[in-house]
């Protein structure tokens, strides 16, 4: 009996699907794969949600040349393997024409190589510069790009700002995680290329309470600013440390980590003075009206926060950048997984993004330099630009 | 600026150091407690630091309690807490053996800690300091008020816990059972309400530490893991079931990290604490304050 209802409900779930596939087929299908859950859904939520914000957006406005934009998202929880399934699903069985995502890193890395085993264009919204790069052959990655900035950038943002005040003498301070350690790595390495000397380097762990006895070692270096590299509530702590020990006078400045409102107002009062560097998505408001992101910016900042109620995380900005993306390939040549990787990598030129303006090359699959981001100061509690 | 001498760096290194050490003692204290009773360690103490924080965070910013009214309200909800871990998960459990006990008391923190996160969410939370932000100078070193209110609030519990040992009657019946339980029972004491007991004092005592570190460090869902783990590291210092030894094991754990962090690199700071937690063990297996006739009575 059991057996029979088994197979009767089996053969009723063929049959739906055998119906809703052609009602799909007039349809683009964009794959996309997001920390939605786990430790690292600060990046994957406002991920997913920006990606079906756009995706509505876009259908709304009556789709893509006549089809409707189907976007399919699975949770990747932060784990190598269920983001490895998921790309393989996509690709075989969703038969998507694009695949956006992973959120972090280490699961871009788990999935880079089927993008090449399938053929299909890989759009990463993770940080490490090795998502697209080769670092044995020497080349970028042929089927993935890559949408956020890189530490470098970051670090090259900072370094230059440093330069043109003057400055060469500096204390690094980073945590002993791997957002850390990688900013500590490149800290490290252009150091000499921009004539900096760093004078003390100084660790912690992500659940320190105090970070008094390493910047005490700091202020007896006198260093002529300070550079720290960490997420979490240490960057805030570090901050109070900083002001109660009466270092102020040394210029303090945070990785792009540190762009959220939020650690202003944690810091009470010590986060006066500090120097970041942001993309632009992430001051969209204090943008003055002639910069070329200031409309994009203000556009996705308005339609997020009335959609969702709730303030825009900056991490959306790298799926919304994917996503537009991909619909100006499939407007161009449609759902054609080589046509639409060649198009991202020699078509995109000048795209304005909520991170920057891109410019794909062959060489270049992340498209971004270190003038995506801005040097923004905190000003009375809130960013302001830095001169 | 003016420059920092290096006598006023060693200052500020112990000032720092001690500071750190009496919430490292506070977390010990609590561990004490709990296996000078029952012969477990509760691996959820951390997680009581953790409530104290956030709860008092909720209390006090969130829903606008005066200070004075949202201290002891915390201390009371934490306890409560350690009383539900004790009835829920402790208790219940028939024939314990020391190893299932310390396994339920894992399971806990991390059912503590899912709970904290859905309440809380992940975002680190910050309470205003007790009296102030403006730091007082110490010989060329810095002291936040809220430092003195960390070691104030050892030394009261130090004065309360050896008040409520030494002279009364329900102290000294839990010392009964942690001598020995079955004598202690054939005497007329209730060791099950004595080990409720252990749960919510220690409970109390984990949520002073978080109460009066949140305006230092922060306070957030999962930080109570490493608070443990330094905690345990400094009664193993100081000597399983001590009371001196858990404060003098804290301290020494702080200020070798501070002076570690600070004299030699900062990068290695744990591992100097480790080291010495080492040496310590090799030299003196029963810890600083320990004692080894004691030790081969337990079962763990």
């Amino acid at each position: 009996m059991s057996k029979k209802i088994t197979v009767l409900v089996l053969v009723c779930l063929f049959g739906i699907g055998v119906v809703i596939t052609p009602a799909l087929a007039d349809s683009y299908k964009i794959g996309a794969v997001f920390a939605v859950t786990g430790r690292a859904s600060f990046l994957g939520d406002p991920e997913k949600k920006t990606a079906v914000m756009v995706a509505d957006q876009i259908n709304k406005a009556g789709g893509i040349g006549g089809k409707k934009l189907e976007l399919i998202v699975y949770d990747t929880e932060g784990d190598a393997t269920k983001a490895n399934l998921a790309v393989k699903k996509l690709i075989n069985q969703d038969k998507v024409c694009a695949v956006i995502g992973p959120s972090l890193s280490g699961t871009s890395m788990a999935v880079v190589p089927l993008a090449a085993q399938y053929k299909t264009p890989l759009i990463s919204v993770a940080a490490s510069y090795k998502i697209t790069w080769d670092d044995k052959a020497n080349k970028a990655r042929h089927w993935v790009f890559k949408t956020p900035q890189t530490d470098t950038m970051a670090v090259e943002a900072i370094y230059t700002h440093l330069k043109k005040r003057g400055i060469n003498k500096i204390a690094i301070m980073s945590v002993t995680s791997g957002f850390g350690k990688s900013g500590h790595g490149e800290l490290v390495r252009l150091a000499p290329q921009y004539g900096m000397n760093i004078v003390a380097d100084e660790f912690y762990g992500p659940k320190d309470t105090d970070m008094t006895a390493q910047l005490t070692k700091v202020k007896g270096l006198a260093p002529k600013a300070i550079v720290n590299w960490s997420i979490g509530p240490t960057q805030v702590v570090i901050l109070r440390n900083w002001k109660d020990l009466g270092m102020t006078s040394i210029p303090f400045y945070q990785s792009h980590g540190f762009g959220s409102r939020k650690n202003i107002e944690l810091a009470a009062g010590a986060a006066e003075g500090v120097y970041t560097p942001l993309g632009a998505i992430n001051v969209a408001e204090i943008l003055p009206t002639s910069h070329v992101q200031k409309n994009v910016t203000m556009q996705f900042f308005n339609d997020y926060s009335a959609r969702y109620k709730e303030p825009l995380s900056s991490f959306g900005g790298h799926s919304w950048d994917a996503m537009h993306m991909v619909i100006k390939a499939l407007r161009a040549v449609g759902c054609n997984r080589t046509a639409i990787r060649d198009f991202l990598e020699n078509n995109t030129a000048g795209f304005v993004g909520q991170h920057g303006v891109f410019n794909y090359s062959q060489k270049d699959h992340i498209g971004l330099d270190k003038d995506a981001f801005l040097m923004i100061v905190v000003k009375n509690g809130d960013w302001a630009l830095a001169q | 600026m003016e420059k920092i001498t290096f006598a006023s760096q060693l200052m500020q290194y112990l000032i720092t150091g001690l500071t750190v050490g009496s919430i490292y003692a506070m977390v010990a204290i609590g561990f004490n407690i709990i296996y000078n009773v029952t012969e477990i360690i509760n691996f959820a103490q951390g997680e009581f630091v953790m409530l104290g924080g956030l709860i008092m965070v909720f209390l006090h910013v969130a829903a606008g309690l005066p200070l004075l009214a949202a201290f002891p309200l915390t201390i009371i909800l934490v306890t409560l807490a350690g009383m539900l871990l004790d009835r829920l998960a402790i208790s219940p459990i028939r024939q314990p053996s020391v190893l299932t006990l310390i396994i339920a008391t894992i399971g806990a923190s991390i059912i503590i800690k899912g709970i904290a996160m859905f309440i809380w969410g992940k975002d680190p939370f910050d309470l205003p300091a007790f009296s102030g932000r403006n730091p007082i100078h110490l010989m060329g070193a810095v002291i936040q008020p809220q430092y003195l209110w960390v070691g104030g609030f050892l030394i009261i519990i130090v004065i309360l816990l050896t008040f409520f040992f030494e002279k009364t009657i329900i102290g000294k019946a839990m010392s009964a059972c942690a001598e020995n339980p079955d004598a202690a029972s054939l005497v007329g004491i209730n060791v099950k309400h004595m080990i409720l007991l252990s749960f919510s004092l220690s409970a109390a005592i984990g949520a002073v530490a978080g109460i009066t570190i949140t305006p230092i460090s922060l306070m957030e869902y999962d930080r109570g893991a490493m608070l443990a783990i330094k905690g345990f590291g400094a009664v193993v210092l100081g000597g399983l079931g001590s009371f001196p030894g858990a404060i003098l094991g804290g301290l020494i754990l702080g200020t070798i990290e501070s002076f570690g962090a600070g004299l030699i690199h900062s990068g290695y700071k744990d591992a100097f604490a480790l080291i010495v937690l080492l040496a310590v063990l090799f030299i003196r297996p029963s810890g600083l304050l320990g004692s080894v006739e004691v030790s081969k009575f337990k079962r763990f």
